[in-house]
């Protein structure tokens, strides 16, 4: 038996359970001593306290910290703003103080009666905010007549100041007061009413580092409120801030290159997945967000057809149109159903089974190989190969590319796009995938969906043949005095084992794209550097007849996407023009204003002399514009 | 299934204290919710649901035989140690901490349950090691490392106030086996230096202010600090006969923070007074010392491990529940045994109960 062999044990522990007994008993007797301390020796004193408790604590709410761009340029900061807050344990007239503060400050009475009612259910002590962002004027009138005025106070808060208008409105996000709801979900314990807090952008998502921690008094009142004297106080600490990947010289620029038109663009660094730009045309007025929005502009907002308040790069799931001809071919070479000179005849459409797919271009393309098929966007070639793939293979090399589930992105809400599959089908709509639902899958058109992130992250996986980057906004987070809390590293999230060649073929076709004639991306096309890319359109509604006669909503998307330079890849961007119709026309021309604009801010600082001589022939190119290479200080110096 | 001449042992004196307690605390919670908005059923109410559910877990565990457990205690464990890594690895995209497993119909909390593991582990562990004469450092390691690895999970969430309880109930144990002092003593010097050096070398000046903060609440007077004095002051003012059911000034007024959970002991402190107050300890105490009781007239190594795992964590959650109340220990977020609002805590708590009857029961059995 177990239980004979430990027999001296258990008699040993046995005798210990006395001893642990007395321990007890000795902890307990702690527990009441403790009790007869405060309620019998001290209870007068307790007593007291607890009968008039006016010990109140006054939170100071704490410095926000500041949003600055890859190259420490302040994008968004404070300025002190005042706001009126009513303690409402000292009021005993709430009606009659109301009518008072209204006639005094011109405010308007059944807004502030409404916020008080709206606080009833809080601590009695604490301040309700009746109305911010006050003037100068109206603290002043309230500091003379604070005798007339008990329980009322003047409290001041940062307020965000974006220091260039719009830019980057749906990245930065606003912040605005604590909603009663926020206040009583998990994850807001440490926040108190009336705090400030990220609603959305990098301000919700970052929250947590810019919020910074309150400080406070803890006072002892008298009966009117008058502070008797200040217990202790502690100062807030300022949040931290927040630098971004963010270049603001390039990210204004793609702004502006937007006009009117609605879209989205985002341009990342090819080898360390850092987004430079990140665009979602129009923007909204984040500082009209932080007060109360006037009605009118909330109206405007939300009847626009442009969608404003849309986050489009990182919500918009567009159909990646012949963008996506580039996963296409990818896998096509990957799975040896292709290779370089693999030619099909297109001569304007498709036929499979009873259907007939047509292509773009009505009168064909004649003999197209894939060089070809990328360049003049061919879509019976891909046809062809999707039926030679199927739809699951594709969906394989999409996947690889970490396409079809949210990227990382630090924002929230980030959307997952789609990549279909059989399986996916049976499982949505519990019907069996058709052979001529392939088809337009080979071209981006049917169920796939992506984000403007995700072709921009696509594109940069092409340039740097293979690896898939985390897209991020975060670069550092420094405290107050600039120190380095925080550095984000480059994160791969998968790798697509193609081989280089598959890559070098296609990216040859995207070169041709921009570059040779016939290509859909001339308009890319910028001075000095060689850019290489892909036009896309992508079905708003199937089947239409006329094209000017479209309306707005029905146009169909035009697409971007590119990388440059074409020999050692540093910069890739997806553009998305809602209802701009043709990649290459709408598009490609803002695209190659971002890639100008980047390639601009990275030439040396002008020097006194004139151009540099030494410039080299290109020998590859035969209408391409002329390649100024920089001066290659440690190598070529050493020849000379 | 359960045996009926069992039925005549049920242990009566156990049963009856922790209703006792259980009564104590609904009625506690009823005066300590009546200032809130409350909507759909009354706390009350649901804490009256959550002890008859608590009930009915006890009287499970208590119905088969406890040795059974001895089998399945390491199974248990790695079981659990895999939901903690679950929590850890779901939980990731959130903020905050995280803590639950959502498993669809309902959710549970493993570090929670990990208690009550850690107890049957450590258990079949030193029931089947030989111990004369109190462990050596060398016996410890393997007990030590079975302690470290959910208690690091459980710290990475992160949930200090459980982690902590994980800890001392089994250090609590591993006292009742035994230690020598030579082990207390290497241990002790091992573990001191090491707490020195982290804090000189590996801690900002932020965290070292937390962590002072932490120890001494009443420094900071913002969050926790805060909380203190005002459960300080309710307590306090309760004087002798306190100031009578839903007369709590403090409670009522909504001074203190997390009345109706982790702060109850004060709202109840403030109404019934030091008299109240010394009739709930000794109700604990008698329920401490009774458990310990059942530990030592248990005939066997395993039922009597198990018994002293289940007092311990009894008995800390009340000291260190209270003593945060009344201001002697760092404020951790632990709730008071079937006095504080919750459902989780008292299913754990009657799980811990139910082991409890289940040895008590068969103590004349063999």
């Amino acid at each position: 038996m177990k239980e004979r062999r430990f027999v001296r044990e258990v008699m040993e522990s046995k005798s210990r359970v006395l001893m642990i007994s007395f321990i007890v008993g000795a902890v307990f007797f702690l527990l009441i001593l403790r009790l007869w301390h405060l309620q019998i020796l001290n209870q007068k004193d307790y007593r007291s306290m607890s009968e008039n408790n006016r010990l109140r604590f006054l939170p100071v709410a704490a410095s926000r910290g500041s949003i600055l761009d890859r190259n420490g340029n302040m994008l968004v900061n404070n300025r002190p703003s005042f706001s009126l807050a009513v303690i409402p344990q000292e009021v005993k007239d709430e009606g009659a103080l109301l009518t008072q503060l209204s006639s005094l400050l011109m405010l308007d009475r059944t807004e502030m009666s409404e916020r008080w009612e709206k606080s009833k259910g809080r601590a009695k002590y604490y301040p309700i905010v009746l109305a911010s962002n006050i003037t100068r004027d109206q603290v002043e009138i309230i500091e003379e007549n604070r005798l007339m005025l008990p329980g009322v106070e003047v409290e001041i808060k940062p307020v965000r100041e974006y220091s260039s208008g719009v830019l980057a409105a749906h990245l930065l996000g606003y912040i605005a007061e604590i909603s009663e709801n926020e206040l009583n979900s998990k994850g807001f314990e440490e926040y108190n009413p009336g705090d400030y807090i990220g609603k959305t952008g990098i301000e919700k998502a970052l929250d947590n580092e810019l919020h910074g921690s309150d400080g406070g008094r803890q006072l002892e009142v008298d009966a009117r409120g008058r502070v008797l004297r200040t217990i202790s106080e502690s100062y807030p600490t300022v949040g931290n801030s927040v630098v971004l990947t963010i270049d603001a010289a390039l990210q204004k620029q793609a702004e502006r290159s937007f006009g009117e038109q609605a879209g989205a663009a985002v341009a990342m660094d090819v080898n360390s997945g850092e987004i430079l730009a990140f665009v979602s045309n129009p923007a909204y007025d984040p500082s009209l967000f932080s007060g109360k929005l006037p009605a009118d502009k909330w109206k405007e907002y939300l009847e626009d057809k442009r969608h404003p308040l849309e986050n489009k790069a990182l919500t918009g799931q567009y159909p990646p149109g012949s963008t996506y001809k580039i996963i296409t071919a990818l896998a096509g070479l990957h799975e040896h159903k292709i290779d370089e000179s693999t030619t099909i005849t297109c001569n304007g459409s498709y036929d499979l089974g009873t259907s007939t797919f047509k292509c773009w271009n009505k009168r064909g393309h004649g003999t197209t190989n894939l060089k070809k098929s990328l360049r003049e966007s061919c879509d019976v070639y891909y046809y062809q190969l999707g039926e030679k793939l199927g739809v699951d293979k594709i969906a394989s090399a999409a996947k690889a590319f970490m396409l079809g589930a949210p990227m990382g992105v630090e924002l929230q809400n980030e959307k997952a796009g789609l990549i279909p599959t059989a399986e996916w089908k049976q499982k949505r709509y519990g019907k069996r995938w058709y052979h001529g639902e392939t088809l337009p899958v080979a071209i981006g058109q049917g169920y796939v969906l992506m984000t403007p992130i995700q072709m921009a992250s696509m594109i940069a996986t092409v340039a740097n043949e293979g690896t898939v980057f985390r897209p991020h906004l975060v670069k550092r987070v420094v405290d107050a005095d600039g120190k380095l809390l925080k550095e984000i590293k480059p994160e791969i999230i998968g790798t697509v084992g193609f081989s280089k060649e598959s890559f070098r073929l296609v990216k040859q076709g995207l070169f041709a794209v921009v570059n040779e004639a016939g290509g859909t991306g001339g308009m890319a096309r910028i001075y000095d550097v060689k850019v290489a890319g892909k036009t896309g359109t992508s079905q708003v509604v199937k089947m239409r007849d006329s094209k000017r006669s479209t309306p707005y909503q029905f146009r169909d998307h035009a697409l971007f996407v590119a990388f440059a330079p074409y020999d050692k890849p540093e910069i890739a961007v997806a553009v998305v023009i809602e209802h701009g119709e043709h990649g290459g026309a709408a598009a490609a021309p803002i695209a190659a204003r971002i890639l100008s604009t980047y390639f601009e801010g990275k030439k040396p600082v002008r020097k006194e002399s004139p151009a540099p001589s030494a410039e080299e022939e290109d020998e590859s190119g035969d209408e391409l514009p002329r390649v100024v290479k920089e001066p290659n200080i440690s190598g070529n110096a050493a020849n000379d | 299934m359960i045996d009926r001449r069992l039925l005549t042992n049920i242990d009566w004196i156990l049963a009856g204290l922790v209703v006792t307690v259980c009564l104590l605390g609904i009625l506690n919670i009823y005066s300590a919710t009546t200032p809130y908005k409350i909507v759909g059923i009354a706390y009350y109410l649901k804490q009256f649901y959550w002890m008859l559910a608590g009930m009915l877990v006890a009287l499970i565990v208590s119905s088969f035989d406890y040795h059974v457990l001895e089998d399945f205690s390491y199974w248990f464990y790695g079981f659990l140690l895999i939901l903690l890594l679950a929590v850890l690895v779901m939980g990731r995209r959130s903020m905050g901490a995280t803590r639950w497993l959502h498993l669809g119909l309902f959710n549970v909390q493993p570090s929670e349950l990990m208690k009550i593991v850690i107890i049957m582990t450590f258990a079949r562990f030193f029931n089947n090691f030989h111990s004369v004469g109190g462990l050596t450092v060398k016996d410890v390691m393997i007990p030590l490392g079975l302690l470290v690895i959910p208690t690091a999970l459980i710290m990475k969430q992160p949930d200090l106030g459980t982690a902590i309880l994980v800890i001392l109930i089994a250090l609590s144990m591993a006292y009742y086996v035994g230690l020598r002092w030579t082990t207390i003593v290497t241990f002790a010097c091992i573990t001191l230096p090491m707490v020195w050096i982290g804090w000189a070398k590996f801690l900002r000046p932020y965290q070292k202010n937390r962590i002072l903060d932490f120890l001494n609440p009443e420094r900071s007077r913002l969050g926790s600090g805060y909380h203190i004095i005002q459960s300080k002051i309710a307590v306090g003012s309760g004087g002798i006969a306190g100031k009578g059911f839903v007369h709590g000034t403090q409670s009522q007024l909504r001074f203190l923070p997390e009345q109706h959970t982790d702060f109850a002991f004060s709202v109840f402190a403030e109404e019934w007074g030091f008299i109240g107050c010394l009739a709930l300890i000794i109700i604990y105490l008698s329920l401490v010392l009774w458990g310990l009781n059942i530990a030592r007239r248990c005939n066997d190594r395993f039922g009597g491990l198990l018994a002293v795992g289940v007092t311990a964590m009894l008995f800390w959650h009340i000291v260190i529940n209270i003593g945060m109340v009344i201001g002697i220990f760092p404020v951790v977020g632990v709730p008071l045994p079937f006095f504080s609002y919750g459902g989780t805590s008292m299913i754990t708590s009657m799980l811990g109960i139910g082991l409890l009857q289940n040895i008590s029961m068969r103590r004349f059995m063999f």
